[in-house]
């Protein structure tokens, strides 16, 4: 599989340029931060009314990812829906292609700070997965170890020697990988951000996603 | 009619002025529709608008609105307000005048809505908010004028055909309106009288005498103007030296980053100690209104200003311009020169300092054009769609409209007279439920049709939002600058987002003539401190770049043709020479590009003489090319000249770049991924009410919430390509910023006579091109090859590789 590979906690990962986060021994698949009918709500919210895409983009690219890595095991990492409504509004449409991809599969959705609570939809509802020896969670917390979590949707900005690059980004060092968003209508935070550069040791790495993915150390 | 009462002759008579022709002619013509003034600055034009209505107040008291006077800019309307003040108080006349722009207070406005003034000074955007408001008709009733100043500014851009939106809005509530422009010189008056009038009214046109030509030149210098460049410091010493032998000197400059340089530069020189202030539209509002408040007094002998200061504020006794940096354009170049002797009948005096030798001969064809009356001008095309939707959206804040009415309403407008009920439909569907081929949320949509046919906003509190979102000026992503001080210190003006996340603490920059140091932004604030100690970046302000025109260009080409140049300067001519000998000049009917290399990159040059935004264009078709050819273009930068891309790899065959057939098949597909159609469509779908700059939680949540709009057009491409967003975009890409058509005259002008020069570095000609701005990038191959290489080294330099 492309990508960059690294070890948490004694176990093979492989950061995807997709943005989703492969763990070969298990044939585990994890992708955090879908924010599915973000349209939706922002339309139900009064503000603008963008493009109604956004889900079928996001099941498009998941999609092309399961079918290349053939998952055994998928792990929405939190924020899958964009809020609680937003999920109970899905269209039939997008709701049985979900299904169609859950077909075969292990698939566990991880509680988010928008979509609290379990969703009218297949699979596993958990606050948290342990899978020894890692821990699945959206929010990373602190003083854990051998922790996957999203939550942040960080990007990282590379000063090369003609311009800056900024590139949604997985963080990773020795306690815990942060994975960017994989969801199409979602902005990123720089990992220059305190929130960020507190949470990461001062050796983490940033994994730049896109056509190929880029290890630097963590700009701060 | 309206009959000067005697008052006024007693008035006018005490000043010892008399009355101009033109201000006589449009007290006669007080109660056509709709009439346009042209006449030089300086020539009373603003008294001449304002005449007829202090005249009628004057004999028939009115209660509220009586007069909307509308300028681009801010200051215009305050100054309006200074110069009214002696008329009104001098012949003791009822009259109330207030001014309402983006720096009124939140209290003022309200009781402006409440208990409007006789005569209300505004700009387009604070009108069309009014405009959005419930109570519109009750605060525009009985209105009876409309003075439009600067119009000729206004119609070369978004913001006018906004107001003639608006208008058409006021015309419906006021049907007696009366409608007066007032426009500097221009190529084609009957253009702008057909925006104005109401549609299809006629428009009388009333030309003023122009007054004498005014006196041009180029400033004459000890120093030579260096070879590339846009600061111009050269010519500090012979400015100074100008600033001294007159009154009060204007100093016009084409960009923000340049007045900013030159004014810090004229500080370090100003051994005199001469008053010098600086004006543009980045400083915080306190400083320019500081500024302005001192050049009314008279207390500045120069100011050095950007178009901030480019329309018709009487700033006292000005007796000279000096424009730093090629004109651009003969047109702005006339209007700025009429800035000097505020008087009729004086001759203006004006002075040109190109700032490198390639603008020397920019500056000698702008002073024979001026000479010869050549003023120059594009034709603009009918009404954008997007000010169309923000109208609609704005109209629906204002309450229930039905379509029928609207569509007649809108189509008034001059601009958009000839808009078809299937385009304005559209327009409507996508205001109301966004417009896609998916309906996939239809409940949520913004604007409802009633049982009764009549359209509403589904939410009453959107307006609130749209409201936060009006206008058509598409300003970058500006920062605000502030002194850091434990409460919040002094702010200072405005920087890019994009430079303020290039800065690292440590770095300097100037603002406001002094050299700041970054230190950090916080909370959408960049803070800075005063200790400088390192030579300063310079804040990048994209502002408004000025094209040359097209008849300029061509000047310049037959320039170029001649033998020798006895016109220009000594070191001009040398400097020409030295082209024709390391390299050549570029010639009619030839296609010259040059290729060498420079700091660490390749770089291709095309002098295709072909205006900028067909030169633009070709460097995106260009690039393309490149990135098939496997030679990794990074990046590349247009003029109205040239085009210059840089790259990994060096072009060593120009002519299966210039396949015309392979450019134009190459043109549709790849025009959907480019960043100029992305930085349109972001321009498009933000007036149109798609992209929200302003939400009520923007400013806590930060940046992790919003996404760029770069995802949106993407998205749309994939899913919705003839979406109207889409459409528009493409058409404004096509009319401005892609001008094919120009590219193809090129290339059938030039057929296979292209001259591929191979250098060793950058040539004289190329050089100004490395400080152009607006470079564009190019997200190919180049950039996971740079992103590969910076990470190797960053991981060896981190030991962690």
């Amino acid at each position: 599989m492309d990508g960059h590979n690294f070890t948490l906690a004694g176990t093979q990962l492989v950061a995807l340029g997709s943005g989703a986060l492969w763990w070969p021994e298990e044939r585990l698949f994890c992708v955090s931060d879908l924010h599915l009918g973000k349209s939706e709500r922002i339309a139900r919210r009064g503000g603008a009314v963008l493009p109604p895409y956004d889900t079928r983009d996001t099941l498009n690219r998941l999609a092309a990812d399961l079918a290349r890595t053939n998952a055994q095991i998928v792990v929405c990492l939190g924020d899958s829906f964009d809020d609680v409504g937003a999920a109970q509004a899905l269209p039939e449409e997008e709701r049985l292609w979900i299904s169609r991809l859950q077909a075969g599969r292990r698939w566990v959705w991880i509680e988010g700070n928008h979509d609290p609570g379990p969703v009218s939809l297949g699979g596993t509802h958990l606050a948290e997965l342990p899978l020894q020896p890692l821990t699945f969670r959206h929010i990373a917390h602190p003083l854990a170890s051998g922790e996957i979590s999203g939550h942040y949707h960080p990007k990282a900005e590379v000063r090369t020697r003609v311009k800056t690059i900024s590139r949604p980004a997985f963080l990773a060092d020795s306690d815990r990988v942060v994975l960017p968003s994989y969801g199409t209508y979602t902005g990123g935070l720089r990992s220059s951000d305190a929130t960020l550069t507190s949470l990461m040791r001062p050796e983490a790495v940033a994994i730049l996603t896109g056509r190929n993915v880029h290890a630097i150390p963590m700009p701060r | 009619m309206v009959i000067l009462p005697d008052s006024f002759h007693d008035w006018f008579a005490s000043k010892g002025w008399s009355i101009h022709p033109h201000q006589r002619a449009l007290l006669r013509r007080a109660d056509d529709p709709a009439t346009l003034l042209i006449a030089p600055t300086g020539g009373g034009k603003t008294m001449a608008g304002f005449l007829p209505t202090l005249a009628d107040i004057a004999q028939n008291p009115h209660d509220g609105l009586h007069t909307l006077y509308i300028s681009p800019l801010k200051a215009l309307a305050a100054d309006i307000k200074r110069n009214l003040r002696t008329p009104v108080e001098e012949l003791n006349l009822p009259i109330r005048i207030e001014d309402r722009t983006g720096d009124t207070s939140a209290t003022r406005k309200k009781r402006q809505r409440a208990d409007p003034p006789h005569i209300l000074l505004t700009t387009p955007e604070s009108l069309a908010l009014l405009i959005s408001y419930e109570d519109a008709p009750r605060m525009f009733a009985g209105l009876k004028r409309v003075v439009v100043d600067e119009i000729h500014a206004l119609a070369e851009s978004k913001r006018g055909d906004q107001l003639m939106l608006a208008l058409a809005r006021l015309q419906t509530l006021c049907p007696d309106l009366r409608r007066v422009g007032l426009s500097a010189t221009v190529e084609d008056p009957d253009a702008i009288a057909h925006l104005l009038a109401r549609h299809p009214d006629r428009c009388e046109i009333l030309l003023a005498d122009p007054g004498p030509p005014p006196e041009i030149s180029m400033l004459k210098t000890k120093e030579k103007p260096p070879w590339s460049g846009g600061g111009a410091a050269y010519s500090v010493p012979a400015v100074l030296e100008q600033i001294h032998k007159h009154k009060t000197t204007l100093i016009f400059h084409n960009t923000r980053a340049q007045a900013e340089i030159y004014f810090h530069n004229l500080w370090l020189a100003n051994d005199e100690g001469l008053a010098i202030g600086i004006h543009h539209g980045s400083l915080d509002r306190q400083r320019r209104e500081r500024i302005e408040a001192a050049m009314v007094r008279g207390e500045l002998r120069a100011i050095v200003c950007t178009g901030s200061l480019d329309l018709g504020i009487d700033w006292g006794d000005v007796d000279l311009v000096i424009q730093i940096g090629a004109p651009k354009n003969v047109k702005r170049l006339v209007q700025r020169i009429g800035r000097a002797n505020h008087q009729y009948n004086a001759p203006s005096k004006a002075l040109l300092v190109p700032a490198n030798r390639f603008e020397v001969v920019e500056c000698i064809a702008a002073l024979e054009a001026v000479k010869a009356g050549d003023l120059d001008g594009e034709p603009r095309g009918s009404g954008p769609r997007d000010v169309l939707c923000q109208h609609i959206l704005i109209t629906a804040c204002a309450g229930p409209f039905a379509a029928d009415d609207l569509y007649r309403e809108v189509t008034s407008a001059g601009a958009y007279s000839a808009l078809s009920r299937v385009e304005f439909d559209d327009c409507l569907d996508f205001c109301a439920t966004g417009g896609y081929a998916l309906r996939a949320y239809d409940k949520w949509q913004r604007l409802l049709q009633r049982d009764d046919g009549v359209w509403q906003l589904r939410d009453p509190r959107s307006s609130q939002r749209i409201r936060m979102n009006l206008g058509t000026i598409q300003d970058a992503d500006l920062l605000k600058v502030r002194l850091r001080r434990s409460r919040g210190g002094k702010p200072l003006g405005e920087i890019e987002e994009s430079f303020a996340a290039s800065l690292t603490p440590g770095d300097t920059f100037l603002i406001g003539g002094q050299i700041v140091r970054f230190e950090g932004v916080r909370e959408m604030t960049v803070e800075v401190t005063r200790r400088a100690d390192k030579k300063p970046k310079i804040a990048t302000f994209s502002g408004t770049k000025f094209a040359t025109s097209t008849q300029l260009s061509a000047r310049i080409l037959d320039i170029f043709a001649q033998e020798s140049w006895p016109q220009l300067p000594g070191h001009t001519a040398d400097w020409l020479a030295l082209q024709r000998r390391v390299s050549r000049l570029p010639q009619q009917g030839r296609l010259l590009i040059e290729s060498f290399p420079h700091d660490g990159r390749e770089h291709t040059c095309v002098y295709g003489f072909a205006g900028r935004n067909a030169q633009q264009t070709l460097g995106l078709l260009l690039t393309k090319r490149l990135e098939e050819l496997g030679l990794n273009p990074l990046g590349f930068v247009a003029t109205d000249y040239a085009t210059l891309i840089w790259g990994l790899d060096a072009l060593t065959d120009a002519k299966p770049l210039f396949d015309l057939k392979a450019l134009r098949e190459g043109l549709e597909g790849w025009l959907a991924g480019n960043a100029v159609m992305k930085r349109s469509f972001r321009a498009v779908a933000t007036i149109a009410g798609l992209i929200e700059r302003n939400t009520p939680s923007t400013r806590k949540s930060g940046r992790q919430a919003t996404f760029s709009s770069d995802i949106l057009y993407d998205t749309l491409l994939k899913y919705d390509p003839d979406h109207l967003m889409m459409q528009i975009t493409r058409t404004e890409a096509l009319r401005g910023l892609v001008d094919f058509g120009r590219i193809e005259e090129m290339a059938n002008r030039v057929g296979d006579r292209i001259d591929l020069v191979r250098l060793d570095g950058v040539t004289p000609l190329a050089a100004p091109l490395f400080l152009e701005m607006g470079k564009v990038p190019v997200k190919g191959a180049a950039e996971e090859r740079l992103l590969a290489e910076e990470a190797r080294a960053l991981m060896l330099a981190a030991g962690i590789a």
